[in-house]
């Protein structure tokens, strides 16, 4: 039996090795759900043994039904036939594998039908699915949806929608992206208005939405006429009907599986969700965090499969009477997509614990009867989240691009040709850097925090963890990066023009350098605290920082130079 | 209308999986070495179950035969979407053939009463012998439909079923009750984790006190009112429980013996030309009629 949770001994050691047992409680009311849902965890132990049986569950469904149904559905695709989308029946099949083993409403509460699981473990879920194939993820990973709804709806939405949501009845899309407004979603133009009795209509185009051909729609629309920005921006739930009509679907160069469409909007009737005007700056940030998440995920799943086919082929593949997984030039490879591929994991579930932590400390505040610490913990957690999370989409999904490369390369000629997955991994994986914001806006989203210093108390902690000789040797190279990094922080943040401005455009050149700078110490520490616990890990984690210590340093070099030359002369660079 | 569907199912040890120490010295099957599996097409019975409780209303109870292990195959089958789970288990029962079995399992469904349809897998892989199903039916004296890959419709007193036969299939109706026996012809669904989440505690009372035994539970009589009162508890039925005539159930209600169990080798042996015309075809006739492979 293949189990895609059960042989990744780098994800079982990441789910005992998680410390959820906060969350856990702050999402089971200290286990009093137990008195009232038969589902309901009796205590933390209970909890985890729940989440590891699921795992392993979904873990058999991804390694025995998917992956053997993944082939096909890249060649076949989903399809477009008179003016509707058609899933490839094994794509179908596969959602009816998952809504029947009960997995369609993760994260939703006991109430609604919903497992009740953090954000962690449903992101360990979508890893899964997306080592056996990566489009499914994207119907599969739209669960954050029924959870926007379930943060910001009212009573009467959440009563209605989630319960079908956690039963499969529903699934969802989040219509954003226009034809002339991705990256710059403060321009959104879709319109909605109100009739005389209130009832909200929606009227326009929406571009590029995933599985758009979904029964539930979230909108983001312009609800105040006269505005341009995003604070006349409302979100929208509305469902499919006549008036909502998919016009084309995209012919994509991978996630073949699941339907990338066109849409217009004609005059659908929608329900507003929330409150006006926070569409975009509350409910749709929260939404694509969310998302960003999620696709961090669908990255290292990719990841993992492409690992794993390059490591096979050059094990079995013999050259000069030899496996060529004996030569350094490929050893050297395969070492460094491992030790990619683990730094990413590593990031992607630090990312959702604090990601988990904010949840649980906001709805205390909002829901709850918080104390001064509980307001604290809050503002903590999201400054740090919404740190991590674009660092983490930046990280997990550049490396898993890397890693699928690198997997093609090391089946040479025949990684070119369709006889192997490796390929297919190359085409899926290019599209997680790329929506839910490309990497050069998780840049934007991240480089505050990292000038702000954000994550230096997490840092701290990190370097306090007690370490082995060899490991604390290596800590000892990260701080001496930490304090060139505050170096590099200060340079930036100092820098004037000429005429003794601030140095905007030299802050945004160098936010990649700086954000990445970052990246490399916050997993090197996150590397050494897992090689504390279990020595077979050790290993990784010095590769990582010896490496990450060249990477770092030529970073710094290039922030530190304050070369501005480029801001003055790429027009004669790019127009020559 | 609601069905009351009755499920047999069996827990067999692994014999696709097999590794060196499978066999003892004595030429049976040393079970301990071998995991022991959900027998497969009784998960095919299980899902056509299943699929009929989705479709119709139906109420799914599946039992067992076996050693107090075999609760574990009870509660998969729970985390499936079965309703009730019933172990039969009693050191009496122990070396049952297909003759004992069958009889012990019509009396179960005696006991349990009022059911619309008994559903069995094909046969388990441990003995393929695909003889308990049928000889449950002609024990409870009820029609059988076997090889059965789908239901086509079920009725207040009918059932449609197709099943699969030599080059083809054919579609039966029986009236109920009836028995069917279900080969490899449906995806099991599976398993379904807020049903684990509900049933992982689901124990038998035999299970309880093996718990109590070793210590992990202080007072087993006070856990199982818990259990019960939970819906947690899994019945447990001795022979007596079920009415079983000592004389006919286990060793002594057993007449086949088990001479020896044998792991063969095929080898290629010496191939024979046989001429393709009507002599050649008349002495091959004759030698298959000779040595009994014919008539």
């Amino acid at each position: 039996m293949l189990n895609y949770f059960s042989d990744n001994q780098d994800l079982e050691f990441t789910l005992h090795n998680l410390e959820l047992a906060e969350i856990t409680a702050m999402l089971e009311k200290n286990y009093e759900n137990a008195e009232k849902f038969e589902t309901a965890p009796a205590d933390f132990k209970d909890a985890l043994d729940n989440y590891e049986r699921a795992l392993k569950v979904i873990g058999e469904i991804a390694g025995e039904r998917i992956e053997a149904r993944s082939r096909t559905v890249d060649e076949v695709g989903a399809q477009f036939k008179d003016g509707k989308v058609i899933y490839h029946p094994l794509t179908l099949q596969n959602l009816k594998d998952l809504n029947q083993a009960g997995l369609m409403g993760v994260m939703l509460g006991h109430e609604y039908g919903g497992l009740n699981f953090p954000c962690s473990v449903y992101t360990m879920m979508t890893e899964i699915v997306s080592r056996a194939d990566a489009s499914l993820q994207n119907i599969f990973g739209l669960q954050d949806i029924a959870e926007t709804i379930s943060f910001f709806g009212n009573d009467e939405q959440k009563n209605f929608y989630l319960p079908r949501f956690a039963a499969g009845e529903f699934d969802g899309s989040m219509d954003l992206t226009e034809p002339d407004y991705g990256s710059d979603l403060q321009s959104v133009r879709l319109r909605a208005y109100q009739d005389e009795n209130g009832q909200w209509y929606l009227n326009g185009m929406k571009r590029f939405i995933t599985n758009g051909c979904s029964k539930v729609h979230l909108v983001l629309a312009r609800s105040e006429e006269g505005t341009t920005d995003g604070r006349g921006l409302s979100m929208f739930i509305c469902e499919a009907c006549p008036q909502l009509v998919v016009r084309r679907i995209e012919d994509k160069m991978g996630i073949h599986g699941v339907a990338t469409c066109e849409l217009q909007f004609n005059d659908v009737p929608a329900q507003l969700c929330g409150k006006r005007r926070m569409g975009l700056i509350r409910y749709v940030m929260s939404l694509m965090n969310g998302a960003r998440v999620a696709i961090s995920a669908q990255a290292v799943g990719i990841a993992e499969a492409a690992y794993r086919q390059a490591r096979k082929y050059a094990s079995e593949r013999e050259q000069f009477k030899r496996s060529i997984d004996k030569f350094p030039a490929i050893y050297s490879m395969l070492s460094s997509m491992k030790v990619r591929l683990t730094a990413a994991r590593a990031l992607l579930y630090e990312t959702t614990r604090i990601v988990d932590l904010r949840n649980a400390y906001t709805h205390v505040v909002e829901h709850g009867t918080p104390t001064a610490e509980d307001r604290e913990k809050q503002k903590y957690y999201t400054k740090l989240a919404a740190q991590l999370t674009p660092m983490c989409k930046a990280l997990a999904t550049e490396s898993a691009n890397s890693i699928a490369y690198d997997g093609i390369q090391i089946h040479g000629g025949t990684g070119y040709m369709r006889d192997f997955n490796a390929e297919r991994y190359y085409r899926d994986a290019r599209i997680t850097n790329i929506y839910e914001g490309t990497t050069q806006l998780q840049i934007v989203a991240a480089i505050g925090g990292v000038m702000q210093r954000d994550a230096d108390k997490r840092m701290e902690e990190l370097f306090s963890i007690e370490l082995p000789e060899n490991l604390a040797a290596l800590r000892d190279k990260l701080a001496a990066l930490h304090a060139k990094q505050l170096e590099a922080v200060k340079f930036v943040s100092e820098k004037r023009t000429e005429d003794g401005n601030k140095d905007t455009a030299y802050h945004d050149l160098m936010a990649r350098n700086l954000v990445e700078m970052e990246t490399y110490i916050f997993v090197g520490l996150l590397l050494l605290r897992d090689g504390a616990i279990c020595a077979d890990r050790a290993p990784i984690a010095e590769r990582y920082v010896l490496d990450a210590v060249a990477e770092f340093e030529r970073r710094y070099l290039n922030v530190c130079s304050g070369d501005t030359k480029l801001i003055a002369n790429h027009r004669d660079i790019i127009d020559y | 209308m609601s069905f009351h569907l009755l499920v047999f199912v069996k827990q067999v040890p692994d014999t696709q999986n097999i590794s060196g120490d499978a066999m003892t010295p004595e030429g049976t099957v040393n079970r301990a070495a071998l995991p022991a599996i959900f027998n497969p097409e009784d998960l095919n019975a299980l899902e056509l179950a299943l699929q009929l409780k989705d479709r119709y209303q139906a109420h799914v109870t599946v039992a067992t035969m076996g050693m107090p292990a075999a609760a574990e195959v009870l509660r998969q089958s729970l985390y499936r979407g079965a309703d009730r789970a019933v172990l039969v288990t009693d050191r009496a029962l122990a070396g049952a053939d297909t003759l004992a079995t069958s009889y012990t399992l019509s009396c179960v469904a005696k006991k349990l009463g009022n059911i619309d349809l008994v559903l069995c897998g094909r046969q388990a892989i441990d003995g393929d012998t695909a003889q308990v199903g049928p000889q449950i039916a002609e024990k409870l004296n009820i029609p059988q439909i076997c090889y059965v890959e789908e239901v086509k419709s079920l009725d207040a007193d009918k059932i449609v079923a197709r099943r699969a036969i030599e080059g083809g299939y054919e579609v039966l109706s029986s009236p109920l009750p009836a028995l069917l026996t279900v080969i490899d012809a449906n995806d099991p669904r599976p398993m379904n984790v807020k049903l684990i989440m509900k049933y992982k505690r689901a124990r038998t009372p035999g299970e309880v006190d093996a718990a109590a035994k070793k210590g992990e539970i202080a007072d087993a009589e006070q856990y199982k009112a818990e259990l019960a009162a939970k819906g947690l508890l899994i019945e447990e039925y001795s022979a007596a429980d079920i009415n079983a005539a000592p004389e006919r159930i286990g060793f002594p209600g057993s007449p086949t013996k088990v001479k020896q169990v044998m792991s063969v080798v095929l080898t290629a042996g010496e191939a024979k030309t046989v001429s393709a015309d009507a002599e050649g075809i008349a002495g091959l006739m004759h030698e298959l009629i000779s040595d009994h492979t014919l008539g």
